[in-house]
């Protein structure tokens, strides 16, 4: 087998003509517009310096490095990044870092409520996963259903769950997921 | 050296630095033991002194399960329950880790992982299993013979102690050549429906590490800022707008032209400072078709004589027979351009080691093809590069390029830096959407010709479109005599007993950039196949479920599709349909295995359409993993009909039109309201699971519409452009 690729005569002439990015040559930014945030998150206060309209996904992603949350869309149509501010679920690649305020932010490390725990039981029970990228928001917003309705029907429950997308189709085990939950959450 | 994706790490800590012991294949196919220490073997198995064993996966998960099926077929042999075996990725080694179905190439697709690894991780499990039973002989004095493990414990002759006293011992024996293998009567382990998946909970609380989860210290992001049309290339480039943004490093022209390098110290500022780039582009060269103009071609093709006679008979003769047939019925089918957006957007991360070579950390489903065009990129011998095998969110196809373009693309844009700093190189969803390879546009028409028992006598089907096959690297695989078996496979090799069938095949232009989807060729031919059956059924007055079955006797092949039909129709009772509801029936052979599926509906085309219930049957031999078998199933149907109801990748002048979710909207969970699926008992050997759920799915929802929709023909996709609304 080979292989075959049009870069091979640039890259075996000793290397390209475009200019060579240098680690420590970082830009000196025209537009200073850093500002401080105090952000609360999974119990803690961190102190953070972003940008205004800097999402929240990335903060929490690629400052705090919490990977739990998903980056899938960017534009809120999926669910993968699925925060709860202030115990509601949330899509952080559209809360900007100023709009958090002194909100409590809980990501999928964080979250410890019975609804959760009874979401993760489930999850695990009926093997909801396969690919497994957006599960964390779907957990985020599963909790987030049963706080707010213990015992949904399954029409309340694709209601509730429409935005969360999952490619690998698990649909039939996010909707029995939540309602065994739901059943753990009673015994 | 392989990096966990692991429940229990910490066992593996613990294991590392105590006695292993390892069983594996050797290059030459010799089934071989070693210590950790050895450089000589790339096991399957590996068996701490602590009793821990890790199972050595050498396909990458993506959801559809090698992560737990691989470990179970080794647990069953060595006498293990599934709470005593881990997992970890096995590295970029052809030699050893090849799929026994590709040749010498490691990588995952065409639902081939559990079908080549059956007998593979077996026999690896059972040596193991062998010579810890010899080395426990040998200390305890004993005959071999009288002894067995259970849970991990080697039993008899009046002792029993645990498997990890054992390694250091067994490590130094000669592996057996044949093992014996357990008798499938013997199984606990495979077909049992309560193994659960080893990757839930890692993915149900957020530790799962997916390839867009890795922060390497010093890390750089990369975007790529591409042509607005595919093969335009950048010639100019002004970054002073990206030079305000806070993160942003630098931007340069990648080697090829194809697009401009955008580094910068985290995600958001590379995404931002793309946005602020002003590229200068030569769109001389680039796709300026439109998709109009793409089906144009395609429909216009299959009006001529096809390009390729694929079954080599007399398409004269069969016309001939068609004119003399009591009926015929006749249609002509459109399938557009299909992007895969797994959840997880393509991306991955290279780093140079300290031993002069280039370490790549990726969800990655061909090792062999980014290992080789890196070894050619860095101008590295093969063992100077290699592969770290991450978590994969989804792929669909996406991530097993024959090109390994996005390796390639993260290569280039490491290169042209000082290489003291890892580069990650992350796609958004528009990068996705917009620069996917796509599941190719294609075009049948066919007149099926019934006699006057309503039993088909002829059957002319030509197929048109755009081969993925040819240019590839797999192309002598799939390539016969000019004929892409990935275009007509589902037709040309159906197990239907169809009298006088002529299939030609015309290869249009290719537009775009084209890869396999879920199923590959099925996605389509699978649609025609069965709406056919189904309107073949309907003007010779006869049920489809009936009709079907009349086109299936005498041959093995053709007894196992009629089981799985008679399966699902016996499940979802056919014909006993609620009112207000209707039904339709698919059966399609992929991948090796047979699937039927019954699928009801309430409302209609003009009211609404919306999918009730899906019975779904399959036959993939042995089902290892039963319940991962059903997840596989329900998740190949919902990404068969989430695409045919409402989605395709349109082109305006080279353009792509959608751009993200909000244009290309994935199925939701309200879609679908139910799913069932029935696993039929074999003894067969294991055959494919990912792909074979998917082909039936489409045409029997067609079916089902058509029923309720007074016959109404759904032949162009997507439904929901062509006259299908839904509720």
């Amino acid at each position: 087998m080979e292989y075959r690729h049009s870069y091979e005569g640039e890259i075996r002439s000793g290397g390209s003509a475009t200019p060579i990015p240098h680690p420590t040559q970082i830009w000196t930014p025209l537009r200073r517009n850093v500002l401080q945030y105090s952000l609360q998150l999974n119990g803690k206060t961190h102190s953070i310096e972003a940008e205004p309209g800097t999402p929240l996904l990335w903060v929490i992603r690629d400052e705090l490095k919490l990977t739990g949350t998903k980056f899938g869309c960017g534009v809120a149509s999926c669910g993968a990044c699925t925060v709860h501010l202030d115990g509601e679920p949330v899509r952080s690649c559209q809360t900007l870092i100023e709009d958090v305020g002194g909100s409590e932010v809980t990501t999928i490390e964080g979250l410890e409520s019975p609804e959760a725990k009874a979401v993760q039981q489930a999850w695990v029970e009926l093997d909801v996963v396969q690919c497994g990228y957006c599960q964390s928001g779907q957990v985020m917003s599963a909790a987030g259903l049963l706080k707010e309705n213990p015992k949904p029907s399954a029409e309340e429950i694709d209601d509730y769950m429409w935005g969360n997308a999952c490619r690998c189709a698990t649909y039939q085990r996010i909707r029995a997921g939540v309602q065994r939950a739901s059943e753990i959450m009673e015994a | 050296m392989t990096v966990h994706s692991s429940r229990r790490g910490f066992l593996k800590g613990a294991a590392a630095a105590t006695a292993v012991f390892m069983v594996g294949v050797r290059p030459n196919g010799v089934l071989a033991a070693a210590s950790a220490e050895s450089k000589m073997f790339n096991p399957f198995v590996k068996i701490g002194s602590d009793g821990s064993v890790t199972a050595i996966v050498k396909h990458f998960e993506k959801g559809q399960g090698p992560a737990t099926g691989l470990p179970t077929l080794i647990a069953e042999e060595l006498g293990l329950r599934m709470d005593q075996i881990d997992y970890e990725f096995a590295p970029s080694n052809p030699q050893v880790y090849s799929n026994l179905l590709f040749g010498q190439f490691q990588g995952t697709g065409g639902s081939t992982a559990m079908a080549n690894s059956f007998m593979q991780y077996r026999k690896a499990g059972a040596a193991a299993r062998e010579m810890l039973i010899s080395a426990a002989a040998d200390e305890w004095g004993v005959d071999a013979a009288g002894l067995r493990i259970e849970e991990g414990m080697v039993v008899g002759a009046g002792k029993s102690a645990p498997i990890g006293e054992f390694a250091a011992g067994a490590a130094g024996l000669e592996p057996p050549a044949e093992p014996k293998l357990k008798d499938p009567g013997e199984f606990r382990l495979i077909g049992d429906p309560d193994v659960r998946r080893l990757d839930t909970e890692i993915k149900s609380n957020g530790t799962a590490k997916f390839a867009m989860d890795l922060h390497l210290p010093n890390q750089m992001i990369a975007v790529i800022k591409r042509p607005p049309r595919k093969d335009g290339m950048a010639v100019g480039m002004d970054d002073s707008g990206a030079k305000a943004i806070k993160g942003f490093i630098n931007a340069a022209i990648l080697p090829n032209k194809a697009g401009v390098a955008v580094y910068a110290e985290n995600t958001w500022a590379a995404l931002q400072a793309r946005e602020a780039l002003d590229v200068e582009w030569d769109m001389s060269q680039a796709e300026s078709r439109s998709s109009d103009e793409i089906k144009a071609e395609i429909i216009a093709a299959l009006s001529a004589e096809p390009e390729f006679n694929v079954l080599k008979n007399d398409h004269g003769a069969i016309n001939a027979a068609l004119d003399g047939a009591a009926t015929v019925v006749e249609e002509t089918f459109y399938f557009p351009l299909l992007a895969h957006a797994p959840m997880e957007p393509l991306n991955c991360t290279i780093e140079a080691t300290a031993d002069g070579g280039i370490l790549l950390h990726d969800g990655c489903q061909f090792p062999t093809g980014p290992h080789m065009a890196l070894a050619q990129i860095f101008q590295l011998p093969m063992e100077k590069i290699r592969i770290n095998t991450m978590l994969a969110g989804g792929s669909f196809g996406w991530r097993a390029t024959p090109d390994a373009d996005y390796q390639v693309e993260a290569a280039l844009a490491f290169v042209m830096t000082d290489r003291s700093r890892p580069v990650k190189l992350v796609w958004s969803r528009e990068d996705d959407i917009k620069g996917g390879r796509y599941r190719p546009a294609f075009g049948h028409k066919v007149r099926v010709g019934l006699d006057g028992d309503g039993n088909i006598v002829g059957w002319d089907h030509r197929i048109a479109g755009q081969s993925i096959m040819k240019g590839t690297p797999f192309e002598a695989l799939t390539v016969h005599d000019g004929v892409d078996h990935s275009s007509v496979e589902g037709v040309s090799d159906t197990p239907y007993r169809i009298p006088g069938q002529f299939v030609g095949l015309t290869d249009t232009q290719k537009a775009t950039s084209l890869l396999w989807w879920r199923s590959v060729g099925h996605t389509h031919t699978a649609y025609v196949m069965e709406v056919m059956m189904d309107l073949a059924a309907k003007a010779a007055g006869r049920d489809p479920v009936e009709f079907r079955l009349a086109h299936l006797n005498g041959e093995k092949d053709q007894d196992r599709m009629a089981g799985v039909l008679k399966l699902a129709a016996e499940k979802g009772n056919w014909g006993r349909v609620p009112e207000g509801r209707a039904q339709g029936v698919a059966v399609h052979k992929s991948f090796g295995s047979y699937v039927a599926e019954v699928l009801e509906i309430s409302g209609n085309a003009e009211d609404g359409v919306r999918i009730e219930n899906v019975t779904c049957a399959v036959d993939c031999g042995i089902a290892v993993n039963p319940d991962i078998v059903k997840a596989q199933m329900e998740g190949g149907i919902g990404y068969g009909i989430g695409h045919v109801m409402r989605d395709q990748i349109t082109l305006t002048g080279g353009e792509v039109d959608q751009f993200n979710f909000p244009d290309y909207e994935p199925l939701r969970i309200s879609d679908i309201q139910a799913i069932d699926v029935h696993i039929v008992a074999s003894q067969e050997m294991p055959t494919g699971v990912g792909e074979p759920g998917t082909p039936p799915a489409a045409p029997a929802l067609a079916n089902a519409i058509s029923a309720a929709s007074n016959n109404l023909r759904v032949s162009s996709l997507p439904m929901a452009e062509n006259g299908v609304s839904f509720a």
